[in-house]
Formats: structure tokens, sequence, C-alpha cells
């Protein structure tokens, strides 16, 4: 018979949730974290495709979290399931197309189906009452506990002290005297307590743990489900949603036109399952074609790449063109002018 | 020690999906165990190594034909415990 309790910890790769698993441990709790992999994550190596954000570290947060605790970090990909929570989201969405309420019920859940196949006791989540909107409001605090099914096995290290004791804190597990009792919006005592551990370096994300928090991805994704008639993605859309310019010339059809070289490479890997075009006469961007395109909008399309082209201002430009397993063949366009782009065509 | 390793194809892959595929496959096995992970992500030079040092198990070697169509393959050796347990 163990007598340790064994706790699971949500980690996200940010501070909050990094603080609530590392205070647990403090008091003797073994701990192993938990990764959800959705597709919308920030994290990644996707992120640090386009050479501007390259300066950043090229680490996996969370295994960067779990390294610096020193406990195991278990990455569950979730990509199928999660597609119902983004896409039917019980509570509804935040300020974009983030569905942080039912996220966090549907990631507590996961971890209770973990927790009891891998004979766990409790979970910790690095939630502080107050600190986003909607989703970490203390009456909602409740919700993801029970519906998650979690229940009282559910505890928040950062803010447990301002919510019922739970069954760690009533089994003696751990003190609830040394938790916090943490709400609003301030950093402050997050920081002040990384700097009493001595954890520097840590992901400091803006403004949530993804991208359905960014107004322009959500733009593109709601776009997406538009030109689609049905609210559905598989995981390369919501992948290519992180890359490139996206422009929607025609309701049926969108370009994803690559910004630089990082881009360029990463966007081959997509060729063959896209209709895709390439300057040949000048140097240019890769520019996938997403949809249906009759011969028309086709040229409609090379004139558009010959715009992002270093022949722009050139009379005519030469682009291959490349529809789904097709063979390449060349068109001769004269280039969009930037003014004749209605601005509505970009998507984001 | 087994003599040939399991294979794992992760080419094609974002990470962290590579790391996630050679996770499923270590569940499997013993101590001492090897795995050859093929992957195309560069994201996984950091990666493998980091989700392999909480594990405790051992990169063991590691190719990559740097090109952009290049496989980076790993060879990875099953321990037997993370930090965790150290
Ligand atoms: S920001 Fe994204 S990952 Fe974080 S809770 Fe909201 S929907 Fe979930």
């Amino acid at each position: 018979m163990r007598t340790e309790p064994r706790a699971v910890a949500l980690i996200s790769g940010g501070l909050d949730s990094m603080l609530a698993a590392r205070v647990v441990r403090e008091q003797g709790v073994h701990v192993e974290g938990l990764n959800f992999y959705t597709g919308f994550c920030v994290e990644g190596h996707t992120h640090a495709v386009r050479r501007q954000d390259r300066e950043r570290p090229k680490r996996n947060n969370a295994l960067w979290v779990a390294e610096q605790l020193g406990i195991k970090l278990h990455i569950i990909d979730v990509v199928e399931e999660y597609k119902d929570v983004v896409i039917n989201p019980r509570h509804g969405y935040g300020q974009f197309m983030n569905p942080c309420l039912d996220c966090k019920g549907f990631m507590v859940g996961k971890a209770r189906e973990w927790m009891a196949a891998n004979d766990f006791d409790f979970i910790i989540t690095g939630e502080v009452i107050g600190q986003r909107p909607k989703s970490q409001l203390k009456r909602n605090m409740p919700v993801v506990a029970s519906e998650s099914g979690a229940h009282d096995r559910l505890l928040r290290p950062l803010c447990a002290r301002l919510l019922e004791p739970t069954l760690p804190e009533r089994e003696g597990w751990v003190d609830r005297e040394q938790l916090y009792d943490w709400s609003g919006r301030s950093r402050k005592p997050q920081m002040h307590l990384a700097e009493q551990f001595g954890l520097e370096d840590y992901a400091q994300p803006a403004g949530g743990c993804c991208f359905l928090t960014d107004p322009s991805y959500s733009r593109k994704l709601q776009d997406l489900w538009q030109a689609r008639g049905e609210r559905r993605y598989e995981l390369d859309d919501i992948m290519l949603l992180k890359m490139g310019r996206h422009l929607r010339p025609r309701p049926h059809f969108k370009l994803i036109v690559s910004r630089e070289d990082g881009e360029n490479r990463f966007m081959h890997g997509y060729r063959k399952r896209f209709t895709h075009l390439v300057p040949t006469s000048h140097g240019g961007p890769l520019a996938l074609l997403d949809g249906e395109a009759a011969e028309d909008d086709l040229e409609l399309a090379a004139r558009l790449v010959a715009r992002f082209s270093q022949g722009r201002d050139a009379d005519r430009v030469r682009v291959a063109v490349t529809e789904r397993e097709g063979t390449p063949r060349e068109m001769e366009v004269t280039p969009m002018a930037a003014a004749d782009v209605p601005q509505e065509w970009y998507v984001g | 020690m087994s003599a040939e390793p399991l294979q794992v194809d992760a080419r094609g892959l974002l990470c962290p999906m590579p790391v996630i595929r050679l996770q499923d496959a270590v569940a499997g096995l013993a101590e001492g165990a090897c795995v050859q992970l093929l992957a195309t992500d560069p994201g996984v030079h950091a990666d493998i190594p980091a989700w392999c040092r909480v594990h405790g198990h051992q990169v063991e070697a590691v190719t990559d034909d740097h090109d952009p169509d290049g496989i980076i393959r790993l060879r990875i050796r099953v321990g037997g415990s993370g930090i965790a347990e150290q």
C-alpha cells in the first residue's frame, strides 16, 4: 500500500500552473504533469517558424516546466475530442473564439479519467479567481469541478483558501494554511512566489494559453466555417490558420500566401494536398489554394501571387500552377496592383 | 538488450506529435528496449531529449539530413525511471 498521496497537475507551460504544481510538491505530494495537445496551442515550433519568432527559445514550455519542477509530464493528444469543445461550447465563447469554460471542464475531465486509470488521488490546476474574464469567475469554479466529474478532488492551490475545502485538504494530504488566496488580475503575487522558488525564464503568454484568444486567428477560423457552410475543421486547417497571409477573393476559395522563408518551408509540406502556386520568373512566395477554383479563379490567384512576388512591378510574371495531384503548368499574368486588392479580401 | 529497435514513424508530424508517438510506443516497452524515431520537424531536436530527460530515457544517437525534405533519426534507450523518482 502506498501512503504518499499522488496528484496530477494540469501543466500549460505558463507560470500559474507551474506554481500550483510546485506548491503542492513542496508539501511532499508526488506530482506528475498532464499537458493536452488541442492543435490550437501556442506552444510548439510552428510558432517559431517565422524568423521574427525565432529569437524566442525553441522549446516546448510544458516540458520545460516539468524539467524545472522535476516531475514527469504526459502529453495527451486530444485533437479529435477537442473539436466538440470548440464547435459546440455549452457555455459559449469568451471575447474571441475561446471556449474557456468548456475547455477547462473538458481538460479537468480528461485529467479525472487519467487519475482514475493511474491510481492518483487528486487534480491540481493553476486557476486564480478573477484572473480571466468569465472562465475564472468565482461562481464558475464549481461549474468546472462538477462538469468535469472531479468534484472535491480538484484543488486550486493558488486560490484554495477562497474556496470550500476540498478532499485533499480535509484528508490532510495538503495543508490548507500553506495554500493561497489569490484573486484578481494582478500578476505580482505569482512573480513574487516564482522569485522565492528561484524560477526564472518562464513563459508569459499575453492573451491566453491558446490561439483561440487571438482576434486575428479567431476571424480566420470563423471565415473557414462560413466558407464551408458548416462548423468543422481538421488539424491541418487549424495549423494553416497560424501561417501566412490569408486572402479570400471569392467565397469558394482562399489563398494562403507565405510571408517568408520559414513559412515557405513549412507550407511546402502541404503542397501535395492543395492546389498551389509559385512564381517562376521572379522570386516569390508559395501560395496554397484552399477550396475549388475554376480557370478564371486560377488566373486571379496567379495575379495575386504575382503581386506578392519580386515581380510585382513587372508587366508580366510567370507563375507555376499545380492543381491537386496534377503536373505544374505555367501561367503568364499581370500582377495585380496593390490598390486593386480590396481590403476585405484579407482575412484576419 | 533487444537487437531490433522498434520503429516509430513521426515523419510529417509537427511537435508535439512526435513526442506523443514516442511516449505511446515507450509505454509498452521494458527498460533497456530501443526505439528508432523518424521525424521531419526540427523541433524534435529540443523536445525529444527534454521528454527523455524528464522520464529517464537516453537519447543515444541523432542523425539529421539537414535539408527541408530530410529525415531526422533518433535512437532512444528506454530507462528505468524519470527525474521524479531520483
Ligand atoms: S485560452 Fe484556450 S486553452 Fe486556455 S482555457 Fe481558454 S480555450 Fe482553453
